[in-house]
């Protein structure tokens, strides 16, 4: 057989070949164009439904604090929205029996102000939010850590994330004496702000005697004022935190 | 030879296209596989933007001219204003689709223009719908000479017509051993200038919007904090009017009010102490 009749014979078998090497390449570039997007979506999912489980495993690890019934009842409390034009805070007297632990106490008293009262528009912190952490700091630092719905359910603004922050700090000074500052932590972090305006950074103010925040040296006596922030954390304090959690 | 030289040519080119498609595609499934472990990462740190982190850790300037201890006449000529949230952070929403981001914008663009008129120049901190990080804006206001700084906002509570002036709370007074104010407490020298401008604007704001308070309330606003100018934020009630003119008409009258405001606070204006003494 000569050349020329080897070529023409051969030349439909790679005709064929360079069809389905195309063909192979152009299907790669199509599925993946398909596939692509569709497991983005999936892995996003799936991002979002394990940081939700995570959240409920904590949740469920948390222990609910109940009232004891033979802690002696105490008249606390609690700073809820006293008007219609939601701009003023008023402390309503509600017979508890708290505990004279201050973690426990903290604990009942907030879980108390996250239920609301009986008129919801009085309400200043969502009703899905949950306390997931409270612990006390030698210093008289508390830290409140709370599930991501209090930033994320609360109504945006200066007037409503100021009043949340201030129902808090006002409703301890009222009932937990030992707090001195309050750091608010959503969901273990700490958030740049509450949900866009109020400052989270540093610790509010909640006893008038708060002083000097420890441990920072920049951070001078700031007037006693219920819910003024003082200066952010500093490392030390942040390693305390972490090593009593 | 089985193949000519433009065919093997041409098989050549094919086999590096498709070995391209290849890898363009293996990119995409790779990429698809971070961005969920991206999503993951606190919202707070992707707004800080590598310039404001490398603020963070400087401080700003005191202004030119300021000598501790002395307070100098400063002709207040430059109004920043910051119209709040943008891009995907629409801010407080209504239940009739407002959005505060939009009404915003739309506040400004008054205020602007009632500034001007007062002789006033005007800097926004945002032109359009896009979302500058709380120090990126601060930054902007603090690259300005003899400026006030307004933050606009629309809240989602509150009796509707009525406004609000805020002024950041109480913040720990500066100890400049160097000159610099620490970027996170910037707006600490400024506090009773800030007061002043609060009290002047809310007053001319009440005067016209019955049920407002008398003088300006006090609360820790992020965006005030690193602002190291007279500072306030005015907060408008609200997203949940049934009627989005409800807002538009009120408009005119906020940006009057505001322009009146600064104009009586501009004799008042002095470059405040280094050593944190608010005047």
């Amino acid at each position: 057989m000569t050349e020329p009749m080897m070529e023409s014979a051969l030349a439909p078998a790679k005709e064929r070949w360079k069809f389905w090497v195309t063909a192979l390449l152009v299907f790669a570039v199509v599925g993946a164009a398909i596939f692509v997007p569709i497991l983005r979506r999936r892995m996003q999912r799936a991002a979002r439904l394990q940081q939700q489980s995570e959240e409920q495993a904590r949740r469920e690890l948390i222990q609910q604090v109940p009232m004891n019934p033979s802690d002696p009842r105490v008249k606390a409390k609690l700073f809820w929205i006293s008007d219609a034009d939601n701009s003023m805070l008023a402390p309503v007297v509600v017979e508890l029996p708290l505990s004279s632990d201050p973690v426990l106490r903290s604990k009942q008293v907030i879980n108390t102000l996250l239920a609301g009262p009986v008129d919801v528009e009085l309400r200043t912190l969502p009703p899905d939010a949950v306390l997931l952490a409270f612990y006390i700091l030698p210093d008289g630092t508390a830290i409140a850590d709370f599930s991501e719905a209090l930033a994320t359910s609360i109504p945006s603004g200066i007037a409503s994330e100021q009043l949340a922050v201030d129902s808090m700090a006002r409703t301890l000074e009222a009932n937990v004496p030992q707090v001195k500052r309050l750091k608010i932590l959503i969901h273990g972090q700490e958030a740049e702000t509450l949900a866009g305006h109020v400052d989270l950074t540093g610790t509010f103010v909640v006893s008038a005697d708060a002083g000097q925040a420890p441990a920072n040296p920049v951070a001078a006596p700031v007037a006693g004022k219920v819910g003024a922030l003082l200066a952010p954390l500093t490392p030390v304090n942040r390693a305390v935190k972490l090593s009593q959690r | 030879m089985l193949l000519d030289v433009g065919n093997s040519q041409r098989l050549r080119f094919l086999t590096v296209l498709g070995t391209s498609s290849l890898f363009v595609a293996g990119a995409g499934i790779a990429l698809a596989l971070q961005t969920p472990s991206q999503t993951q990462q606190p919202a707070a740190s992707s707004s800080t933007t590598p310039s404001a982190a490398a603020a963070g850790q400087s401080g700003v300037p005191t202004p030119p001219g300021s000598m501790p201890g002395v307070q100098t006449p400063g002709g207040l000529n430059v109004v920043v204003l910051d119209p709040a949230h943008g891009g995907t952070d629409l801010g407080a929403r209504g239940t009739g689709g407002i959005q505060e981001s939009e009404i915003t914008m739309e506040f400004a663009a008054e205020v602007r223009r009632a500034l001007e008129q007062q002789g006033f120049q005007v800097v926004q901190t945002r032109q359009g719908n896009d979302n500058p990080s709380f120090d990126d804006r601060s930054a902007i206001a603090n690259a300005q000479r003899n400026a006030v700084f307004i933050a606009l906002h629309i809240s989602s509570t509150g009796l509707p017509g009525t406004v609000r002036v805020y002024v950041n709370s109480d913040l720990p007074a500066v100890t400049s051993a160097n000159g610099f104010i620490p970027w996170d407490r910037a707006q600490a020298p400024y506090l009773g200038l800030s007061r002043k401008l609060g009290d002047l604007v809310q007053g001319m704001l009440t005067q016209r919007f019955k049920g407002s308070p008398d003088t300006a309330q006090t609360a820790t606003i992020r965006q005030l904090r690193t602002t190291a100018a007279p500072a306030i934020a005015v907060e408008v009630s609200s997203v949940v009017v049934n009627d989005r003119t409800d807002l538009d008409h009120m408009a005119p009258g906020v940006a009057d009010a505001i322009a009146r405001g600064v104009a009586a606070f501009k004799p008042l204006y002095v470059i405040p102490t280094a050593g944190g003494a608010s005047p």
